[in-house]
């Protein structure tokens, strides 16, 4: 491999990473509080990316504003789903939670095929990422460049609300016990609504850049990598927000970088990722940065 | 002899109505086989093979409370091995046209011999076994919802090398003219099997075992049940009978692709034990097969329709919307589906039959002494 391609596929591995770290983000947070797999956040990725098209397509837009709806409505989504179908599950035994997930996950599915149709839609991205930059020796595209910089922005805003405000404190609190946190006057159904605002919004960003990488959507775009994504949750350690990071750009670098190194494998990518899943559950269960969870009894 | 035979008919007299009511199956399906048209036939057939996947998946899923999104792999695994080894050699050399078929399998078929026929079917269940048993190795060694994750993992990774590995599989294109063996008694041979195998599990003590995982590990564990062995139990049980379950579909429907066992077919299952009621083999038996009924007569939903003057057009896909709605309003409002935890048995048919009698001989007698 010649050092430009190498180049070209470490950034585009790159983009593809940071894409992932902002959907695996979502599902370890929701993990991290509820002990919750949000199946349908592979699927309010897709709606994130259905909002964008629509308020540029239809209402005519601007782009950074239609960018910025989007995830203010996905947000709200996020919230309905939380509100309409996971509280009243809370209780319930663990198992009806996780099918009640699964439901959700194919009534979003199902609802966009049987609405907004089947056929892929063309996505209109902007100039800025269209744009082929060159880098020395290595032509890459906006894209490679624009996405990795936007994720870490927006990774490092929800640090510093993690970290540096009091809902997230009440979020870290509510993560550690539930009960004892309610019992400390916190209103724990509102700290879990907005933690489902907050991953909601980030897949929706993750999903508008996604389209701008892809620049096709349909309604079942969500589905690989949102599994790509939970894998890069587990990898990194589920549960925790930088291992989530970690996870997801190894996912992207090594989903690149085993189709350029070894071509003849291209069919079968999406393999390779699940195969690690399962390697990973057999090594190292716990991923990267994660602690054993205790049982709590 | 009599005096023997009534002995052991009374001691065993459950086994005895069962095989009765195996019997008067037997005579139903004769009956069927030559009176009812093909496209009835094949409803029925399909019918039982739900049975027999939607039984086994209810025992991981709600007898064990293990939560695997796993059927859809084991069944695909089940049928390319009936596939592959059914397939007469002439079309063998005709499906495989871009690459040839891997010795030795391009070389042989057991051709439409009954007993073969079984033989590929006991294999795929082995195959789906030793899937359920390479899946369950990492999974149970943790505890919580890994098992799902892990098992469409799984599901993911067959359908990539079912696409991928043509030499074997014939990738995307698949195989047909796959010979119909499928009749309706090995469907519903299989249908009883495997119903009779999971409910003899289930109230058995590694049965009793497998629901105390369920209902709470810690507390099982601590009272000495072995938790890995029991849920890897429930699960190699469940992918044989799956395995078994995609092993029919296939000979059913003739040909094989990769898109016939996608998560789809794991959703309509989780419907079917979901309203069942998790837990209920009865529940599973009885919804498994109605649904393969009702989505026949549902398809009628899907198309468009003329109510008087008003046009409603077709909306292909609405099913799939109103099956998962469906799901999630049960899983919040209904819980325990239509039978609960309920078990149809002969125990309990002999109650209710002498408690109605009791209820007889006493009034009779109450009577008798008013008026007396």
């Amino acid at each position: 491999m010649s050092l430009e391609t190498f180049i070209q596929q470490l950034t585009n591995g790159v983009s593809l990473g940071s894409l992932y770290a902002l959907i695996a983000i979502g599902y370890t947070m929701v993990y991290g509080i509820l002990r919750l797999i949000n199946f349908a956040h592979s699927d309010i990725f897709m709606v994130g990316a259905y909002f964008a098209f629509y308020l540029i397509a239809v209402f005519r837009l601007p782009w950074l504003l239609s960018a910025i709806l989007a995830v203010a409505l996905t947000a709200c989504v996020g919230m309905t789903i939380d509100r309409v179908a996971y509280r009243p599950v809370r209780n319930a035994p663990r198992i009806s939670a996780l099918i009640t997930a699964v439901g959700v996950s194919f009534f979003l599915e199902n609802l966009g095929l049987v609405t907004v149709g089947a056929r892929p839609k063309p996505f209109q991205r902007p100039e800025l990422m269209a744009k082929v930059v060159r880098i020395g020796p290595a032509a890459i595209s906006g894209v490679s460049i624009w996405v990795p910089i936007l994720s870490i922005g927006l990774v490092i805003i929800l640090l510093y609300v993690i970290y540096r405000t009091k809902l997230g404190m009440a979020m870290r609190s509510v993560a550690t016990d539930i009960d004892t946190t309610r019992l400390m006057g916190v209103n724990v159904d509102t700290v879990i609504s907005y933690t489902f605002a907050i991953g909601s919004a980030l897949a929706a960003a993750g999903g508008i850049m996604w389209a701008c990488k892809y620049p096709q959507i349909n309604p079942l775009m969500g589905i690989y990598p949102g599994w790509k994504a939970f894998t890069a949750a587990v990898v990194g350690g589920i549960g925790n927000i930088t291992g989530a990071m970690i996870g997801g750009f190894l996912i992207g670098l090594i989903e690149i970088m085993a189709v350029a190194m070894f071509p003849s494998l291209s069919g079968y990518r999406d393999g390779i990722i699940f195969g690690l899943l399962l390697v990973f559950l057999l090594v190292r269960p716990t991923g990267i940065l994660g602690e054993t969870l205790k049982e709590k009894v | 002899m009599g005096k023997h035979f009534f002995a052991a008919l009374r001691r065993h007299l459950n086994t005895f109505l069962t095989l009765m009511l195996v019997g008067l199956l037997f005579l139903a399906l004769r009956w069927a086989n030559t009176r009812l048209d093909d496209f009835t036939l094949r409803i029925l057939r399909t019918g039982a093979v739900y049975i027999v996947a939607a039984v086994s998946y209810n025992l991981i899923n709600g007898i064990t409370g293990q939560f695997s999104l796993g059927p859809n792999g084991f069944m695909a695994l089940g049928g390319y091995v009936v596939a592959l080894l059914m397939l007469p050699v002439p079309q063998k050399q005709f499906v495989w046209f871009l690459e040839p078929l891997i010795w030795p399998l391009n070389s042989f078929s057991f051709a439409s011999t009954w007993y073969f026929f079984g033989l590929s079917l006991l294999l795929a269940g082995l195959m789906g076994a030793f899937g359920a048993f390479l899946v369950g190795i990492p999974s149970f060694r943790l505890r919580g919802d890994y098992l799902a994750i892990a098992t469409f993992g799984f599901g993911e990774i067959i359908f990539v090398l079912a696409n991928n590995l043509i030499p074997l599989t014939n990738g995307p294109l698949g195989m047909k003219g796959i010979p119909e063996l499928a009749s309706v008694y090995w469907c519903f041979g299989w249908a009883v099997i495997a119903t009779l195998v999971v409910s003899n599990i289930a109230n058995s003590s590694y049965g009793r075992a497998m629901k105390a995982v369920r209902d709470d590990e810690v507390a099982a564990e601590a009272m000495g049940v072995n938790v890995f062995q029991a849920k890897m139990l429930a699960f190699v049980v469940s992918g044989f009978f799956a395995g078994v379950a995609g092993g029919l579909l296939v000979p059913l429907i003739t040909t094989i692709s990769p898109t016939l066992f996608t998560f789809t077919m794991t959703f309509n299952l989780l419907i079917i034990i979901v309203l069942g009621g998790l837990g209920s083999i009865t529940g599973s038996v009885i919804t498994a097969f109605s649904f393969a009924i009702a989505s026949e007569v549902l398809r009628a939903v899907e198309s468009p329709m003329n109510i008087g003057p008003i046009h409603i057009p077709g909306i292909a896909g609405m099913r799939m919307v109103v099956f998962s709605a469906l799901l999630v309003l049960l899983m919040i409002f209904y819980r325990r589906g239509i039978f609960g935890q309920f078990e149809l048995s002969w125990d309990w048919i002999r109650s209710l039959l002498t408690k109605a009698a009791g209820e007889e001989v006493r009034k009779k007698w109450t009577r008798g002494k008013t008026s007396s």
